[in-house]
Formats: structure tokens, C-alpha cells, sequence
């Protein structure tokens, strides 16, 4: 089995290796001035205009790859949910004193799931992207990076200690930096790919601290002690700027800063939205699918340290619902479908940490598992539809596009139904499972968070709806030229949408038993842990009648508002939002916080970067230093240059003066 | 009153001082730094001689020829260049005379 785990994690690389140093350009133009990249304007980013004409092979090989480490993760899970946890050693990595680590592949329940989900996700994005960027001039740098991203995500979910966790970390943030910036001709995807780094720095700060945190209490950073030792430190405390806080819930709450940047929480969700500037394949992939679900991962990974700080736990339900209700309240405003579904996605993730802070980890990972189907699923469905019409991402540019893309609107309906939690449909078990779990743990801020819940489930069926609504039905609202245009995607993308339609469908009811139900002790064994009293899963089967019907009948209030506003009384929307212009405004533009943060955060950072620039080093360090120096080098230079004056009598003279000081100092002295 | 060594010293140090004027107060002609030139060694030569005579040593008188061979060689050499160069810049005067100027 040892083999298997190795070839799952480590064929993206060699897929990413090959396809991004022999593929691309690196090698060829080795030595010699780098290719200058092609200007283009705004309408051509896509690359319409030009055509790639390199090798087939990088595509061909890493796709190939993926598919064989997908098949392979599922055989592994099998194997796993059979009962079987592995252990393989790769390589020694860092001993240092009390601080080792390995790069080691742990394989049990938990990091079997995450395997499933980013093998099988990141393998029909790989084929759906031979369609969707078949005009693209740097395909084979595209696939290098998704196989990266990949293979950074493997490493993260597999890891054993802490450490190694962290290379995955920073490794898919640098995969998501480089794929948001793939367009790099264009402003806005640069702008959007530093954001998106920078506001992960400031999770991954948090994240690091954590790790110093586990050391500094446990004396190591691998799993398997920490894991173990965990009860014993409960209420020990750490001194932590100036404060004796409680250790454990230090920890929880540190690592769950890291988190939340990965997983675009409240506060630190204002990189996710402006992700979108990538290709929508990878918004698939890794802005809905596995990356940002990585700090739900984290939360379950850590349950152990989780059961014993319910501060901690606390935190991550109010953020989670917050994170739940925020974005569903500003996906209902917006116009850009890409945009809508990445507020949908920042949603759905703040309803996997509720999961994950009520202590019903395995309902949490059952919803990142639906989750990961459907959302990836309406992120290609979006891709299909933009590609349809010409890169139109605009839903009031689109309209009446259901007689044109069938199959598509077949597709985004499957996706639809699925994220609004339609009866047996993958979200009806997760989600509602997660709105049952939160209202089963009784204690006050998980009530608060079940009602936010409840009603960011009625936002997401009316937002999803509106979406469909306007983008499919109704008059087109497109050019003429472009309605023309319109056509179904090839079939290399239709493959990889009708495979997520399946999961999509299929996931919740085939899995519910495993992961949520009767069976779910003995599936996730010891990958998740639960504190004796921790009876979450029992108590969530026995809520009241109007709780499990709540999330059904938000769903068709939803439906209903969408159908009445987009497709009955169309004038509607826009009387509203003329009635309630400022709360209209306050959504539109995402409850000001990108203005927030640019007043807090990016001008006193650009005052100070201008300060310490202007002021300190160009002043003071250049005017000390090196200008200085030069400075004072030059005064004496033109002092002693106007000594050559060309004359021959003052060399003479020079000459002279010489001679004589000469002469008279070895009389005087050598007298 | 005899003529001693000091008065042989005497007058090739003025010489020799002249020359080094004639050096550097000169603002006119290249020739006339020859000259000077020219003047010195004779200075440095009376002195040559002076000794020679005094310590009864013939060395130094011999030196002195030595010496004024070498002047003559310089002299032609010099005003050999000066030709050549009155031809490419058209004059000699020593004010005129700075391109080594820094």
C-alpha cells in the first residue's frame, strides 16, 4: 500500500516538474533573454486571439497523472474505510534538538476523504481545462501549476506533524498566487493574486505562531505525541503577550487564525471574491473545491486540542455563522456569476466551521465532501457559460440562455439544487445535518449560530435561484453578435461537469450513513476525535420536526422570492432596492470592507512603506551611506583635479617643492 | 683673495636657481625651458668639477663630460619635438600648453 500513497501524493509533482520545466519555455530559453510576454488588451485575456501552437504532451502527461493518482485515492479510501490506517515514511526532514520532523504520509479516514475529494476534483478540472483553455498560449504553465497546487494540497492533507502541514499550507497559497496572477498582463489579476498572499500572511501568522505555541508546550510538533498528551495539558496556561492565557485554547485559537485566511473567514475572507480574476477552472478547483477547505480540514485534523478548549470551539461557531450569514447577504447583490458563487463558497465554508465548532467534525467533513462535488460544479457550469458567451461574466448580460446551453443549464440546475439543499441531493444531507447540529449543541452561541443558519439557507436558495433565473431565463440581454455565438461547451468539458453532476447527486445519499450516520464511529475511528461527553451526533438525530423542516422550507421561500422577483414581476428588484437604497449599497459593496481595510490596513502601510522609503532610507542610510561617501569622494576629487592644470611649470614646480623637502629631510634627519 | 670651493658652489647654486626660475616664471617660450634645463646641468656640473678638483678625485670631471653629452643629446631631441609640434599646433608658448590638464 506503501507504493500506492507515494504514487497518489507524489505523481502531481512529477506531472507539475516535467510539464513546467520541459514543457514550458524555462529550458528552451535557458541562457538567453526570457520571451517577452505578449501585450494584450482586455477584451483578448483570454488568449481568443492567439493560439497555442508547443507540444501536446505537458497537458496530455499531467492530466494522465492526476487521473491515475484519482484512481488510486479511491482505492486507497476503500481500503481505508475498511478500517486500515498507514503510516509511510518518505524522508527524514528536520532533528534538531527536541524538533523533529518527517516527511511522512499519515493515512487514516480523514486525510483519505480529503484525498478523494482533491484527487477526483483537481483530475476533472484537468480535463475540463484542455477545453476551457484550448486558446490559451501557456497551457503547459497552467497545467504545471494546477499539478503543483495539487500536489501541495496532498502534502498538506497527509501530513503528520505540523510542520509538514505547513509546507502544504504555503505551498497551495503559492500555487493559488501564482494561478490568480496567471493572466498576468492584466492589472487587476496581479493586484488580486498579491491580495490574496498578503491576506493568507496574515492567517499563516497566526498559524505559525500556533505551531511555536505546540512546541513550546508539548516539546513536538508530530500528532501522534501531541495527540496523546493533549488531556494532560488541559488548563495549563502559556504566558502570552503579557497575558497568562489558557495553553490549549491559545493554540486552537492561533491555528484557527491560520484558518481562517485559508478558508476566507469573516474578517479575512476579502481575498476570496477577488480571486475570481483566475480562470475559472482553478476558482474551481481550488477557490471552491479543496484549497479553502483546507481550514476545515485543520479544525478536524486538530479535534483533539479542539474538545478540550469550547473557548476556542465557541470562537470558531460565532465566526462560522457570521461567515455564513455575511456572505450570503452580499452574494443575494451581486452581478458577476463568478462572484456569486465564491460568496456562496465563503458561506458554505463558514457552515462547515459551525459543524466543526459544535463538535460534529464528521458532519463538517461530510458537508467539505458534498461541498467540494456541487460548488466545483457550478464553478465549471459558470466557466461553461462564460465561455459560451464570449467571457461575459455579467448575469444582466446574459438572459434566455436556456434554449442555447441545455445541457449546461441541465448541469448549473444539478449544482442549484444540491447548494439549496433539494431533498436527496448532496446538500440536503450536509447541510441540513450542519443547521441540525448546531441547533442538537444547545449551548448559546451555537443557537445563535443556527438561526444565522437558517437564514443564510434562504438567502442561499434565493441568491443560487437568481442566478439561475437571470442567467438562463427571461429575455437575452446579450448582443446579437454574441447570442449567435452561443453554444453548448465540447464534450472535454461536459465529461468532467456530468461526473460532478453524479457527485453532486449521488454523494450525500451514498455516503450519509458513513460519515453522519450509524456507521460514522466506527468510519472515522481515530482520525477525529470526540470527547466522552461530545454526544452531538446522537442528540442530532432527535431534534424537533420544525428543525429538520427549516432548512427545506427556506429553501422554497428562496425559490419562490426568485421566481417572484426575476421571472414573475421583473420590476420588483429594482423597486427595492430603490426603497432600501443604503441597505442595497451597504451589500453591493460587500459591507464596505475592502474601504475598511484599505483606510486601517493599506494606506497607514503605504504612509509608513513611503516614510521608511523617502525618509529613512533614502535620507538618512543613502545620505550616510553610499551617496554620502560618493558625495565626499567627488568633493575631493574636484579639489585635487583643479591641481592638474596641465601647466608644465607647476609640475616642475611640484617637482621641485619635492625635491627640496626631500633633500633638506635627509640633511636635517640624516645628518 | 683666493677663489675657494665655496665661490664655485656659489655660483653654480645661483645658477641653478636662475634655471628653476626660468622654469616656472616663464611664461613664454618652450625654448627658454630648454635653456633652463640646459642651465641647470651646467650648474650641476661646475659643481661636479669643483669637487673633483678639490678631492683630486678625476671622476667627477668625467662625469661632467658625461653630462654634457647628454645635454647636447637633449637639446637636439627637444628642439626636434618642438619643431614637430610647432608644425601641428602653431605655436610654442608655454601658456598654450596644457592638455594634460585633468
Amino acid at each position: 500500500m506503501d507504493t500506492v500513497f507515494l504514487a497518489i501524493v507524489f505523481l502531481p509533482l512529477i506531472g507539475a516538474m516535467a510539464a513546467g520545466l520541459l514543457g514550458t519555455a524555462v529550458f528552451r530559453h535557458a541562457g538567453s533573454a526570457p520571451p517577452q510576454p505578449v501585450h494584450h488588451d482586455a477584451e483578448e485575456d483570454h488568449g481568443h486571439h492567439h493560439h497555442y501552437d508547443g507540444p501536446r504532451w505537458p497537458m496530455m502527461l499531467t492530466t494522465a497523472l492526476l487521473m491515475v493518482s484519482a484512481v488510486l485515492s479511491w482505492y486507497a479510501f476503500f481500503d481505508v474505510m475498511a478500517g486500515n490506517t498507514y503510516k509511510v515514511v518518505v524522508a527524514e526532514w528536520v532533528r534538531s534538538g527536541a524538533l523533529v520532523a518527517a516527511w511522512t504520509l499519515r493515512i487514516d479516514t480523514l486525510s483519505a476523504v480529503m484525498l478523494v475529494v482533491v484527487t477526483t476534483v483537481s483530475a476533472l478540472v484537468h480535463v475540463y481545462s484542455h477545453g476551457y483553455m484550448s486558446h490559451d498560449p501557456h497551457q503547459p504553465r497552467f497545467f504545471a501549476y494546477l499539478s503543483l497546487f495539487t500536489f501541495a494540497m496532498l502534502m498538506l492533507v497527509t501530513s503528520d506533524n505540523l510542520l509538514q502541514m505547513f509546507f502544504g499550507w504555503e505551498g497551495v497559497g503559492l500555487a493559488s498566487y501564482l494561478l490568480i496572477g496567471f493572466w498576468y498582463t492584466r492589472p487587476s489579476a496581479n493586484a488580486a493574486a498579491i491580495k490574496a498572499f498578503v491576506v493568507n500572511r496574515v492567517g499563516d501568522f497566526g498559524f505559525a505562531l500556533g505551531i511555536f505555541a505546540t512546541f513550546a508546550l508539548f516539546g513536538s510538533i508530530e500528532f501522534d505525541p501531541i495527540f496523546a498528551a493533549a488531556p494532560e495539558m488541559a488548563g495549563r496556561t502559556l504566558h502570552f503577550l503579557s497575558w497568562e492565557v489558557d495553553a490549549l485554547t491559545l493554540i486552537c485559537l492561533l491555528l484557527f487564525m491560520g484558518a481562517m485566511g485559508k478558508s476566507a473567514q469573516f474578517l479575512l475572507h476579502t481575498w476570496l471574491p477577488d480571486a475570481m480574476e483566475g480562470p475559472t477552472p482553478v476558482s474551481a478547483l481550488i477557490h471552491a473545491a479543496t484549497m479553502v477547505t483546507a481550514g476545515v480540514f485543520l479544525v478536524g485534523r486538530m479535534s483533539p486540542f479542539y474538545e478540550l478548549a469550547p473557548d476556542a470551539q465557541a470562537v470558531v461557531v460565532v465566526i462560522g455563522a457570521i461567515t455564513a450569514f455575511f456572505a450570503a447577504t452580499v452574494g443575494l447583490v451581486q452581478n458577476d456569476i463568478k462572484r456569486i458563487i465564491a460568496y456562496s463558497t465563503c458561506s458554505q465554508l463558514g457552515y462547515m466551521f459551525v459543524a466543526m465548532g459544535v463538535g460534529a467534525y464528521g458532519v463538517g467533513m461530510f458537508h467539505l465532501f458534498t461541498h467540494a462535488y456541487f460548488k466545483a460544479l457550478l464553478f465549471l457550469g459558470a466557466g461553461s457559460v462564460i465561455h459560451a458567451m464570449s467571457d461575459e461574466q455579467d448575469i444582466w448580460r446574459m438572459g434566455g440562455l436556456f434554449p442555447y446551453l441545455k445541457k449546461t443549464w441541465a448541469m448549473m440546475l444539478v449544482g442549484t439544487l444540491a447548494l439549496t439543499g433539494f431533498p436527496l441531493t448532496a446538500g440536503y444531507y450536509s447541510k441540513d445535518a450542519i443547521i441540525e447540529a448546531a441547533f442538537a449543541a444547545h449551548t448559546p452561541v451555537a443557537t445563535f449560530a443556527f438561526w444565522l443558519l437558517v437564514i443564510a439557507a434562504l438567502f442561499t436558495s434565493f441568491y443560487s435561484w437568481r442566478l439561475m433565473l437571470v442567467t438562463f431565463h427571461g429575455k437575452p440581454r446579450a448582443s446579437r453578435e454574441t447570442m449567435a455565438r452561443v453554444h453548448d461547451s465540447p464534450p472535454v468539458m461536459m465529461v468532467p461537469l456530468y461526473v460532478l453532476a453524479a457527485g453532486a447527486l449521488l454523494a450525500g445519499w451514498l455516503f450519509k450513513d458513513l460519515f453522519i450516520g450509524a456507521s460514522e464511529a466506527a468510519f472515522w475511528g481515530q482520525a477525529l476525535y470526540r470527547a466522552a461527553d461530545n454526544e452531538i451526533i446522537h442528540h442530532m438525530h432527535d431534534v424537533p420536526a420544525w428543525v429538520k423542516w427549516a432548512p427545506f422550507v427556506m429553501m422554497v421561500i428562496g425559490f419562490a422570492v426568485a421566481f417572484l422577483f426575476y421571472i414573475v414581476r421583473t420590476d420588483l428588484p429594482e423597486r427595492l432596492a430603490r426603497a432600501f437604497r443604503p441597505v442595497y449599497l451597504f451589500l453591493l459593496n460587500k459591507w464596505y470592507f475592502d474601504e475598511l481595510y484599505d483606510v486601517l490596513f493599506v494606506r497607514p502601510a503605504f504612509r509608513i512603506g513611503g516614510f521608511l522609503w523617502k525618509g529613512v532610507d533614502q535620507r538618512i542610510i543613502d545620505g550616510i551611506g553610499p551617496d554620502g561617501v560618493s558625495a565626499r569622494v567627488l568633493d575631493v576629487t574636484a579639489w585635487v583635479s583643479r591641481l592638474q592644470s596641465g601647466y608644465l611649470y607647476h609640475y616642475a614646480f611640484a617637482m621641485l617643492l619635492g625635491v627640496a623637502a626631500l633633500v633638506t629631510y635627509l640633511m636635517v634627519m640624516g645628518g | 683673495m683666493a677663489i675657494g670651493l665655496e665661490h664655485y658652489l656659489g655660483v653654480a647654486a645661483i645658477l641653478f636657481t636662475i634655471g628653476v626660475f626660468g622654469i616656472f616664471l616663464n611664461r613664454k617660450n618652450v625654448i627658454v625651458i630648454l635653456m633652463a634645463v640646459e642651465l641647470m646641468l651646467l650648474a650641476v656640473n661646475i659643481n661636479l668639477v669643483a669637487f673633483s678638483a678639490r678631492l683630486g678625485d678625476l671622476l667627477g670631471q668625467v662625469f661632467a663630460l658625461l653630462i654634457l653629452t647628454v645635454a647636447a643629446a637633449e637639446a637636439a631631441i627637444g628642439l626636434a619635438i618642438l619643431v614637430v609640434f610647432y608644425r601641428n599646433r602653431g605655436t610654442i608658448a608655454v601658456d598654450d600648453i596644457n592638455s594634460m590638464k585633468g
